[in-house]
């Protein structure tokens, strides 16, 4: 019984039911946007200041103490800009495409659950819906790219398709050992079923797929072709200045953001640990997964577009066909195992399926006869 | 340690390939005519114990009297160099032979002397103005350019 | 029913992230295949050679320094090497050390920084630049000891250097080898085995030897390509004949060769100024030399090993106080000559890597 449900019941005594209804949809849906809103503020600066950390220097810390209005005082700056629309480019696509690039991010957080029982909307296909709405983010990107009548962001668009949709497969084959392992495609139970040990350690090649995979759709280092800084100046929002543009850079890390909680609910075990209340285990487990997409961000060079699609068609997508089959077949044969050898049994198969894809496909190549 | 060759030397093998041309000395360097650059050139480039496979520098200089190209030539195998000059004495047409087709390091030289100083390359793939734009009128590096 | 397509003509514009200043490049691609490229140069264009014609000798040195503003020591030091051998001067010994170890801190200073640059082209996302330019502003600050400034130093003369060196800066130079040594090694052990780098810089961009002879690549660029030419060698200016070095020289002449020969070159330069530091003499800068030189009549080619190449420069005297003409020769554009033969075939983000790895410096280039 979420807690949403309670607060429905509740006012169930006092108003007829549409009404309770509608105001329990309406108060679900303020905290999400609050919530969500409140973790990107938080994540753009922990990432400054942590991406200063690794290069040797400050991030920024002038505005507040320690920088923590930094963002506030961009917002303010980034409203406060002119709107340039060029001529040329598609109005209405133009126009909504930041709008279809954020909204996503604040959809994928209604099936997130952040304590025992705070979930919007405790769906029993909550990974489908995931799965589904994540992968609309690339329409935004599309539209940004043609609607700007601009080259460099036509070619960023192009990518970022070719990109996207080659990372869905790997990712929806790392979901679907999830729900294999866990039983059921709900959040909750998910949660639920790591009680014994979180996944990351039951599958951890399905967590490294699902991490990368994820990297690759959100369009962060090493794979952020999508805004290559020093290939093709921004890339899709090369157009974009004012509200639209923070749009975007909302969007980004909002995205970042919701990953890490969807990976830290799927693989480290959402809000569960000992002492604290979930929520904070939650937040806990979150900013360790960001962490690491910080450090991998701040540490590696770029790839190139056709490495990767290579990477993910040739290199994950078998490996996560294969991870699927052994955890379907651990559950078949041996369900209800001590984790403990199961975790290692996994250890052992990962390290073994990573060392013989990596040397079977290559990744480095291609000069094309012109 | 790279030897400077003696002249001598050098124009005794380009007079034997080349009978009755113009070749002068004039210090270090040897002076040939304007039109038979390229294949003086290219003979530098190929005859056994010259081989000067490397060309360091193209430039130009305007004595009023005459525009000077001077080409500064390196065997990398031999270890040994030479300068070549040519002159040309019409100020208003000056053409010297291109030697793009000998070495290729010689493309935007060319077309930086024609840039500035106005000589034309004749034979030169690609002879546009380099270093200015398109439309620019005159030759800023002669001497009687402001 | 055959696809009909059309080849894009993408303008990498003057302004853009990567073009390391304001060159530009009309670039034809076929999908994100680069087809065919030209390169546009002349944006920085400010007439060094003809104002040169209108000054003395001495004043031209401050124009050299704004050629290659990364390297200003190199530019000044080809200059004044030329100027010497034209008008007969003798340079002291102590001089001639102190122009070395200037020379050499310089060259590691433009490899950091190129080599920074290139990996913020490859997308490292500032990390490398951040780390490299932290050593290169050791280096920087102790130039500023010297000369009093950071970029332009305008530091040597005709006939030795213009200040002498101050008392604390010879500890601090062998502070600073100790810790590019360290620093150098890290950049090595966090680079060059990544496997993202080696598979964006090798293979990439191969300029074979003969093209790359056949079109006067020199520098860090020929010596990739496997043609050990080391002007500093083969052709010993000042009195690099007296120091022990290699010179490293790859085999592929990839991006990653050039890359790698960066890497080695800083090694080595910091050896050579280890040594010159262990020999340096005391005695006078700079040989007396009247403030109007008029060097005799005549012509004089001399070209030093700079960091991006074979910085050459053309002197004509006519035996006043100006120089009749000056010519610069620009490593940087020569470089350039071969870009569409390395790019044809690979990929947008190729081409920006292998123009980095080219590593050319706009006020070279254009003059």
């Amino acid at each position: 019984m979420t807690l949403l449900n309670q607060f429905i019941e509740w006012l169930d005594n006092y108003w007829p039911h549409w009404a309770s209804y509608l105001t329990s949809a309406i108060v679900g849906v303020l905290i999400v946007v609050i919530f969500v809103i409140l973790g990107i503020i938080v994540v753009i600066l922990t990432e400054r200041r942590l991406l200063g950390r690794f290069q040797v220097r400050l991030g920024p810390n002038r505005v507040g103490p320690e920088g923590i209005f930094q963002a506030f005082a961009d917002a303010v700056k980034v409203l406060t800009k002119e709107d340039i629309v060029p001529k040329a480019a598609d109005h209405w696509v133009h126009w909504l495409a930041p709008v279809i690039s954020f909204i996503p991010v604040i959809m994928v957080f209604a099936v997130v659950p952040v304590a025992s029982g705070a979930i919007f909307a405790d769906l029993n296909v909550g990974v489908l819906y995931l799965a589904a709405v994540s992968s609309l983010s690339v329409l935004g990107m599309f539209m940004a790219g043609w609607g700007s009548n601009n080259k460099y962001s036509l070619v960023a668009a192009l990518r970022s398709v070719s990109q996207m949709v080659g990372y869905e497969l790997p990712i929806v084959f790392a979901l679907l050992a999830v729900v294999a392992a866990a039983g059921s495609m709900s959040l909750n139970r998910i949660v639920e079923a790591q009680s014994a040990a979180p996944f990351f350690l039951l599958q951890p090649l399905g967590f490294i797929i699902y991490f990368i995979a994820s990297l690759a759709e959100i369009n962060r280092s090493p794979f952020d072709l999508l805004e290559a800084d020093s290939e093709i100046v921004a890339g899709v929002h090369t157009e974009y200045s004012g509200m639209k543009f923070a749009m975007f850079y909302l969007g980004e890390y909002g995205h970042a953001f919701g990953a890490s909680c969807i990976i830290a609910t799927l693989f480290l075990g959402g809000w569960q640990g000992p002492f604290l209340p979930g929520f904070f285990w939650f937040l806990i487990k979150g900013f360790v997964v960001f962490f690491l997409m910080i450090w991998v961000r701040a540490t590696l060079p770029r790839v190139r577009v056709d490495q990767l699609t290579a990477i993910g068609w040739k290199l994950l997508l078998p490996l996560s066909i294969f991870n699927l089959l052994i955890v379907a077949l651990e559950q078949i044969f041996w369900p209800g195992m001590f984790p403990w050898l199961l975790i290692g049994v996994n250890l052992l198969a990962g390290l073994a399926l990573i060392l013989l894809v990596g040397r079977a496909v290559t990744i480095r190549g291609g000069r094309v006869e012109v | 340690m790279t030897t400077a060759l003696k002249t001598e030397q050098v124009v005794s093998q380009i007079a034997a390939a080349f009978t009755g041309a113009d070749i002068k000395v004039d210090g270090p360097a040897v002076i040939v005519a304007p039109d038979m650059v390229n294949k003086v050139c290219a003979f530098l480039k190929s005859a056994p114990g010259l081989e000067f496979d490397y060309l360091h520098n193209l430039t130009s200089v305007d004595f009023m009297d005459y525009f000077e190209v001077v080409y500064h030539l390196t065997s990398l195998k031999h270890n040994h160099s030479m300068v070549l000059k040519t002159r040309c004495f019409d100020r208003n047409n000056a053409e010297v032979a291109s030697v793009t087709g000998v070495w290729r390091g010689a493309d935007f030289q060319e077309r930086e002397v024609y840039d500035l100083m106005g000589i034309k390359f004749t034979g030169h793939p690609n002879l546009k103005r380099i270093l200015l734009w398109d439309g620019f009128l005159g030759h800023p590096l002669r001497r009687d350019y402001l | 029913m055959s696809l009909q397509t059309q080849e894009l003509l993408l303008n990498v514009g003057p302004q853009h992230p990567s073009t390391h200043g304001v060159a530009r490049f009309r670039v034809w691609l076929d999908g994100e295949v680069v087809t065919n490229l030209e390169v546009v140069v002349g944006y920085l264009h400010r007439g060094i050679e003809k104002l040169a014609e209108t000054r003395t000798y001495t004043q031209v040195i401050p124009l050299t320094d704004r050629l290659d503003y990364l390297c200003s020591i190199t530019n000044n030091l080809a200059y004044c090497l030329a100027v010497e051998k034209l008008a007969g001067v003798k340079v002291p010994e102590r001089a001639e050390y102190i122009r070395v170890i200037m020379s050499e801190l310089q060259r590691v200073a433009s490899h950091l920084m190129s080599v920074g640059f290139l990996l913020n082209e490859l997308g490292a996302y500032f990390t490398p630049i951040i780390y490299c330019f932290r050593d290169r502003e050791k280096i920087v600050d102790l130039f500023e000891m010297v000369s009093g400034q950071r970029m332009m130093y305008t530091y040597l003369r005709v006939g030795g250097v213009s200040q002498d060196l101050p008392e604390e800066f010879i500890p601090a130079v062998k502070r600073l080898i100790v810790d590019l040594r360290k620093a150098v090694d890290e950049y090595e052990a966090l680079l060059s085995g990544n496997e993202i780098l080696l598979a964006r810089m090798k293979g990439v961009g191969v300029l074979s030897p003969e093209l790359a002879v056949n079109a006067s690549a020199s520098g860090p660029v020929l010596r990739a390509s496997g043609i050990k030419w080391d002007i500093r060698r083969a052709e010993p200016y000042s009195i690099y004949d007296r120091f022990k070095f290699d010179i490293p020289t790859a085999k592929n002449g990839d991006c990653y060769d050039r890359y790698w020969v960066r890497i080695e070159e800083m090694k080595q330069s910091l050896n050579i100024v280890e040594q010159a530091l262990r020999d340096l003499p005391g005695g006078e800068i700079r040989s007396e030399v009247p403030a109007l030189i008029r060097p005799p009549k005549g012509d004089v080619y001399r070209h030093i090993e700079a960091p991006r190449g074979d910085l050459g420069f053309y002197i004509v005297s006519d035996g006043s106080i100006a120089p009749y003409r000056i010519h610069i020769k620009p490593p940087t554009l020569i470089n350039l000559t071969t870009m569409k033969d390395l790019c044809v075939g690979w990929k947008i983000a190729d081409f920006i890597v292998i123009f980095g790895s080219i590593d050319v410096v706009l006020g070279e280039m254009d003059r």
